[in-house]
């Protein structure tokens, strides 16, 4: 059902987002009162506007039940409303400037603490697994939400493929670093490459997927392609996006955030209401498109299924 | 045409007009369906970004006047400076509207007493407990009482000398939203940072100024005696 949606958006459609894309260009030499020069940027950013290729997934996406009976965001609102700050630090910057990124060929370096490392080319990583999708919440640590249907397939069928070492307690997980294609690397907004990490069994649990595709299409760059993390009871930014290497180590990874403040996000980072952010209250989020906030849920949601990892923990020392 | 009726039906309504482009702009992406897929996000951090916006054109009219000599600029101080305060209005009004009256709970449904006395409680709540908020509102307050005595007639009951004193709260609008913007950034304080550096040279500016002129007022030390 949902892959017929995604095919009934026209072509036509999707030019005009060219223009809608670049708005704030416009905006911006609007508001300085400069009408000639407004009416200038319009044209030339027309001229090289970036609109993304969608493609849909080829061979099978199995139904894997998760999260009947939610309703997902539009695909215009997943695509055009991120954060991803390799590519700038708006909302609406990875939307415009994500087409630098080339994301073939891909490779991904599997190492550390496994059995059998290897560098995978994009292709070798994925065609062993069967691809499903899988409708999750997306709780932000900024108090927004989404409902997304993501595809993709479980991190612990690869981990087993790679076969972690006895000593392996915990995974790390890093971007693309490359300037160039991903033009908000330029400043050292965070330390470069972001890294990501997961405890062996958080990575392992059957919630926690990569991701290869939204709305049964390939993942627009700006979604994190070719190839993401998805942890869905835990805030956005520990799913990490564009991945080109999986570490298996026995320490505790320094994450990028933890890095950049560690007093505001911790490890763990899951969603909970019970643990303001030491400048915001967590306990309630906006859902896209609703206008009053929802109480935001304990794991987001995902409690039954994750709450036992993390039995005997203090989970508001352990944020 | 003088250049007196040349400022006065001219100038200044063409300045009045530029000081409404940005809302003009932000009603024209409300319609057309504009602001992102978050609009009362979108709405609050335009809104704030032009009051910082507008406090900082406020500061810098007196300095560009001494710098310039172009006297003409504080005939547009009191009009821009209201336009800060209209700007932080829609910007506390969205803020009181999309976050805090948004984050209610509804007991008695939305219309009811108690729905008014928990936004109060909340507001209060918040500006208590998270700093840049605080800051915030410190900005967002500091500008009510130069709009109330923004008249000619307040100028005349104070005197200038007083009025003046009031309206110097304006640099603490400056100092206030500037650090109101820089705690709320996750990590890219790069714009926080460019604001504070305006704000610094601009207050730095009158310092100097009083600093010298303080200077040349002291009487020399033999008369003293």
């Amino acid at each position: 059902m949902l892959l017929k949606r995604a095919s009934d958006v026209r072509s036509s459609e999707i030019t005009d987002q060219k223009v809608y894309l670049r708005r704030r260009e416009f905006i911006q030499a609007a508001a300085m009162g400069t009408i000639g020069a407004a009416a200038g940027t319009l044209g030339a950013t027309q001229a090289n506007a970036q609109s993304w290729p969608r493609v849909k997934i080829a061979g099978p996406i199995q139904d894997s039940g998760w999260g009947k009976g939610e309703k997902p965001n539009a695909y215009q609102d997943i695509t055009t409303y991120n954060n991803f700050y390799e590519f700038g630090t708006e909302k609406g910057d990875p939307a415009l400037n994500a087409h630098t990124l080339k994301t073939k060929p891909w490779t991904v370096k599997v190492d550390g603490l496994v059995a059998k490392p290897a560098e995978y080319q994009l292709e070798d990583l994925i065609k062993p697994h069967a691809l499903e999708d899988r409708i999750y919440r997306l709780r932000c640590v900024e108090r927004w939400s989404m409902v997304i249907p993501w595809v993709g397939f479980p991190l612990a069928n690869l981990l087993k493929r790679i076969e972690p070492g006895t000593t392996a307690k915990f995974v790390e997980f890093t971007t693309l670093f490359n300037p160039q294609q991903m033009p908000g690397q330029r400043r050292e907004v965070l330390d470069w490459p972001y890294v990501e990490g997961l405890r062996l069994d958080e990575a392992m649990h059957p919630l926690t997927i990569l991701a290869v595709g939204v709305y049964g299409e390939y993942l627009p760059n700006q979604n994190g392609a070719p190839l993401r993390l998805i942890v869905p009871w835990k805030y956005g930014f520990k799913s990490i996006k564009s991945i080109v290497r999986i570490r298996l180590t026995d320490r505790q990874p320094m994450t990028a955030w933890q890095r950049s403040a560690p007093a505001e996000y911790g490890f763990y980072s899951n969603v909970n209401p019970e643990r303001d952010h030491p400048r915001w209250s967590q306990a309630r989020e906006r859902r896209i498109g609703e206008f009053l906030m929802r109480p935001t849920l304990k794991f987001n949601g995902y409690g039954d299924q994750v709450a036992s990892l993390y039995a005997g923990m203090d989970l508001k020392r352990n944020y | 045409m003088s250049a007196e009726t040349r400022i006065r039906w001219v100038v200044k309504p063409l300045v009045f007009a530029a000081c409404l482009v940005p809302f003009g702009y932000l009603v024209w992406r409300a319609f057309t369906g504009d602001l992102t897929a978050d609009p009362l996000t979108e709405v609050t951090n335009e809104t704030g970004i032009w009051t910082l916006r507008f406090v900082v054109v406020t500061l810098a009219l007196t300095p560009l006047r001494r710098v310039s000599g172009w006297n003409v600029l504080v005939r547009f101080r009191r009009m821009i400076g209201l336009f800060a305060f209209f700007y932080g209005s829609l910007h506390f009004l969205t803020y009181v509207v999309g976050d805090r009256f948004a984050s209610l709970d509804f007991p008695d449904g939305f219309v009811a007493v108690s729905t008014l006395r928990n936004l109060v409680a909340s507001i209060w709540e918040d500006i208590a407990k998270r700093p840049y908020i605080t800051v915030g509102s410190i900005a967002f307050f500091s500008m009510i009482p130069l709009a109330l005595t923004s008249t000619k007639g307040w100028i005349r009951r104070l005197g200038g000398r007083n009025w003046q004193r009031i309206h110097r709260l304006i640099y603490l609008t400056g100092i206030a939203g500037v650090t109101h913007y820089w705690w709320r950034v996750k990590a890219d304080t790069l714009h926080p940072a460019v604001y504070a550096a305006i704000v610094v040279i601009l207050l730095g500016f009158r310092l100097v100024l009083s600093l010298k002129r303080s200077r040349w007022q002291r009487p020399p030390v033999e008369m003293r005696a």
